[in-house]
């Protein structure tokens, strides 16, 4: 069994599977449950400062559901921890003491004054928690009061509060990020500037998951009313892939410690997020979908792939995809390929042949040999898209290279280009 | 030594019976439909829709229901096959739509599609829509005769055009064998004049009932006082065993018992055998043996002269006979009756096989079996009598011949369904009468517009 322990900006973790910030991490009985089924670590339900209360809503959840698939993607209008503050750090002291080995986060959002920062770092340094994060990134509710989204969408607020926060605790503080943004560098560069052991990312992503027609009204809907919520769950990954690619390829930010968290729901999401450059992963929509067991086959099935690819520690594959991101215009202009039908596994369903008809490069024929269906591809039609192989539904369609003898050249080379650097 | 008959009525208790003869196929919640309707490929160039002889839109009725468009899906249906509601219960789909469903491919498992154009058809009924308008009326009038499911697509199809149409119907209800010749526990709920009172609804046919061709009515009375005919006759007759003693009262067709048992108010009144035989390998004798064994007979025997591959059941119907307790012989055919009136029978029946030419023949080998009621389910036959006595279309191969319009040799007489050649299906009649109602309408508006 490959070695899973790992480690982001100085927070050590038996895995790299912690659960986000969010409902499963709310109390003492959630995290025990998590503790027990095998998770590394926890980033505890978002702390506020004591004193005025937080209420929460009913309802207070959305989801897309696609065909069969439940849970596509989940949004929330729920506020940070609505239990009292002494409880809370009261629970996280003793879970902390009772599972030692796992990582244990605590996450917070207090105003953006230094004082009430001043005031949490210390009350939860007692917790012995082995770091913090700090909540610059929920889109809703907490917004509209100054903290969350609207600090983590002005870079020069989340260097000060980072700096703040490095400046009055020992505690590693991971700055979470909030993905509504025009781009994540700015912010990503701020928590770095202000001395942040690293970063998490993507919060959740702002939305509106449908309307219901007869409210004529947002879901989730509270009495007829709704509000944005923050988008999470297998919908966003993309984003959030897309997120920590670019952190992870900018040379202002290339290094700086990330602790992924978007979409993820097995082993296999979790290692393209460690393939980008991420020291740990965060789950929540997965564990909310399906409850904790899942880690089992997180835990198993991380290992043995590692086991098959001969990665001994999780850094072995670490930020292994990064330096194959790069523009647009690296991309080899000479790179073929075309659509191939596995005849024997089609099942004559036709969607590759009507979409490419319709939609694409008229590259897929369709015909009646002796009253069987057949769709063949139109090699010289063919540009390669991938579309007929992503409609596939029996999975029967792969692209083949084809072997053109051509050199690698990239657009900045390609004499089409107009602004080509290549000689002529 | 002859026993008498032991036939009852009331063999089951009443809510036994009640269950037994429910649905066959409890209908599907809305969730399930979803999610049946989630496993459609939606296929370019479906096969499952070139299988439907009435070439029902099937990919585009399902993904309505995925989306949530039941209602848009029955139209779809019915735009296509008026009788989407009965075809979703009786039609032998695992050879047709679902046989050719790519998902048996790579699952071995179709996508449900006749219950989920059950879903769809009776969101619609439940909805209370009326899809269809009528054009401007036009002056023609047609007559049709026969109101089974060739009949009734077609009047439906010329009322919509705008033609004036009259319906003569033999028996007192309408709807051919949807009402008198199906199992009840494919047909639950009066779905067949449900479905009948939906057709008739769109205006502009006039149902006759209790007026047959033959009486008081002829075809030539009719082509002169209408201007186009379509005959929707059906099989008319029953084939006989031909032996001796088949007349005695224990022997019956199994279309009466069928047609009986749809009729009766209370199924606790009508009466069964305690040990039944059943001759035949259609639809009609797996029917006639199943709710036989549902009303409470002790032994169910269906005895066919040939192996289950030549059976006209579907493997699911003679699956579902197995089911229930009917025993099935293949390979043995009837050979002599002994019995009278009032008392059981002994059929003796000779085992068959065939011969080096696959022709059948008897073995020599015999077997009896004692019986208070035999079903004979051999076969119907289309009666050309009451088509005589002046001019009369072309009859060949026993079925009124007709070119693809369903034009009879008559120039303004047409006709479908089972008195016509072709699958005996309700989908095959339908198609025939939308075809025909197609023809006869631009036949009587050429040179028109």
């Amino acid at each position: 069994m490959a070695d899973l322990s790992t480690e982001v900006g100085g927070i050590k973790s038996p895995n790299p599977f912690w659960l986000a910030s969010a409902p499963p991490t709310d109390k003492e009985y959630n995290v025990v449950r998590a503790f027990k089924a095998g998770w590394g670590g926890v980033v505890w339900k978002t702390l506020g400062e004591a004193g005025p209360p937080v209420v929460n809503v009913s309802s207070r959840y959305g989801a897309v559901h696609i065909g069969e698939q439940r849970i596509f993607g989940l949004n929330n209008i729920e506020l940070i921890t609505d239990r009292p503050l002494e409880v809370n750090l009261r629970e996280i002291k003793k879970v902390k003491k009772d599972w030692p080995d796992r990582a244990m986060v605590v996450s917070l959002m207090v105003p953006c004054e230094e004082e009430a920062w001043i005031k949490i770092l210390k009350e939860v340094e007692d917790t012995e928690c082995d770091g913090i994060e700090l909540n610059f990134g929920c889109p809703h509710g907490m917004s509209e009061r100054g903290m969350g989204a609207a600090v983590g969408q002005v870079p020069e607020y989340v260097e000060m509060v980072t700096r703040w926060c490095k400046t009055h605790t020992n505690m590693p503080v991971l700055v979470k990020l909030t993905p509504n943004v025009t781009s994540i560098l700015g912010p990503a560069g701020a928590a770095k500037a202000g001395g942040g052991d690293g970063v998490s990312l993507i919060n959740t992503v702002n939305s509106i998951t449908s309307i219901d027609l007869d409210l004529m009204a947002p879901t989730p809907t509270v009495d007829g009313k709704g509000s944005h919520g923050g988008y999470c769950g297998p919908a966003v990954k993309p984003m959030a892939l897309h997120m920590c690619a670019e952190i992870a390829r900018n040379a202002g930010t290339a290094g700086l410690p990330m602790s992924a968290i978007g979409g993820i729901s097995n082993w296999r999401d979790a290692a393209e997020f460690i393939a980008l450059g991420a020291g740990t992963t965060q789950v929540c929509t997965a564990v909310m979908h399906y409850g904790f067991k899942i880690v089992e086959d997180m835990i198993d099935g991380l290992s043995d792939w590692m086991d098959q690819k001969g990665y001994e520690k999780i850094s072995d594959f670490q930020g292994l995809a990064v330096p194959n991101i790069t523009d647009w215009q690296n991309l080899n202009m000479n790179y073929e390929i075309v659509a191939e039908i596995e005849q024997a596994k089609c099942v004559k369903c036709g969607l590759c042949h009507i979409v490419c008809e319709d939609t694409s490069h008229q590259a897929i024929s369709a015909e009646r040999i002796d009253g069987e269906r057949k769709y063949s591809v139109i090699d010289d039609e063919c540009v390669g898209c991938n579309l007929c192989m992503h409609v596939c539904p029996e999975n029967c369609i792969t692209m083949r290279k084809v072997d053109n003898g051509k050199d690698y050249m990239n657009w900045t080379q390609d004499p089409r280009n107009p602004f080509s650097t290549a000689a002529e | 030594m002859t026993q008498s008959r032991d036939i009852a009525a009331g063999r089951c208790e009443a809510i036994a019976l009640a269950k037994a003869f429910g649905d066959l196929h409890s209908p599907l919640t809305d969730q399930q439909a979803f999610n049946e309707a989630s496993r459609c490929f939606y296929c370019h160039d479906a096969p499952c829709l070139e299988a439907c002889p009435t070439s029902i839109d099937i990919p585009g009725f399902i993904r309505r229901i995925a989306t949530g468009n039941a209602t848009g899906a029955g139209r779809t249906i019915l735009d296509s096959n008026i009788m989407g509601a009965t075809c979703a219960r009786v039609c032998p789909v695992e050879e047709l739509c679902e046989e050719v469903c790519v998902r048996n491919t790579g699952d071995h498992k179709p996508v449900t599609i006749a219950q989920l154009q059950r879903h769809a058809t009776d969101a619609l009924f439940e909805a209370g829509m009326q899809p269809y308008t009528r054009e401007a009326e036009t002056d023609k009038k047609i007559a049709v005769v026969g109101a089974g499911p060739a009949g009734l697509a077609c009047a439906h199809r010329l009322a919509r055009y705008g033609h004036e149409v009259t319906v003569f119907e033999a028996k007192p209800k309408a709807g051919g064998l949807n009402e008198y010749g199906l199992a009840a526990y494919k047909m639950p709920d009066n779905i067949a004049q449900r479905e009948v009172d939906f057709i008739l609804s769109v205006g502009g046919i006039n149902l006759e009932t209790g007026k047959a061709l033959g009486d008081e009515l002829t075809l030539d009375q009719l082509r002169n006082d209408y201007d186009a005919v379509f005959l929707g006759l059906g099989l008319g007759a029953v084939n006989a065993l031909g032996l001796e003693g088949e007349e005695v009262d224990a022997i019956k067709d199994a279309v009466d018992y069928i047609s009986d048992l749809r009729q009766a108010d209370d199924l606790m009144s009508v009466a069964v055998g305690r040990r039944v035989i059943v001759i035949g390998g259609g639809n009609t004798a797996i029917d006639a043996a199943v709710q036989a064994k549902r009303l409470g007979a002790d032994e169910v025997t269906l005895v066919y002269r040939r192996g289950p591959e030549q059976m006209g059941a579907t493997g699911f119907e003679q699956d579902l006979a197995q089911t229930n307790g009917v025993v099935i012989r293949h390979w043995a055919k009837p050979v002599a009756i002994k019995g009278e009136n009032g008392s059981a029978v002994e059929m003796t029946f000779e085992a068959t096989q065939l011969d080096g030419k696959g022709r059948l023949e008897g073995t020599g080998a015999t077997f009896t079996l004692a019986a208070d009621q035999v079903f004979k389910a051999i076969g119907q036959a289309f009666d050309a009598a009451p088509l005589q006595g002046g001019a009369a279309p072309e009859v060949s191969g026993g079925r009124i011949v007709i070119d693809e319009t369903r034009r009879t040799s008559l120039g303004n007489v047409y006709a479908g369904g089972d008195c016509v050649a072709g699958q005996d299906l309700t989908v095959s009649a339908v198609e025939d009468g939308k075809v025909a109602a197609k023809a006869m309408h631009l036949e009587l508006t050429k040179g028109t517009s």
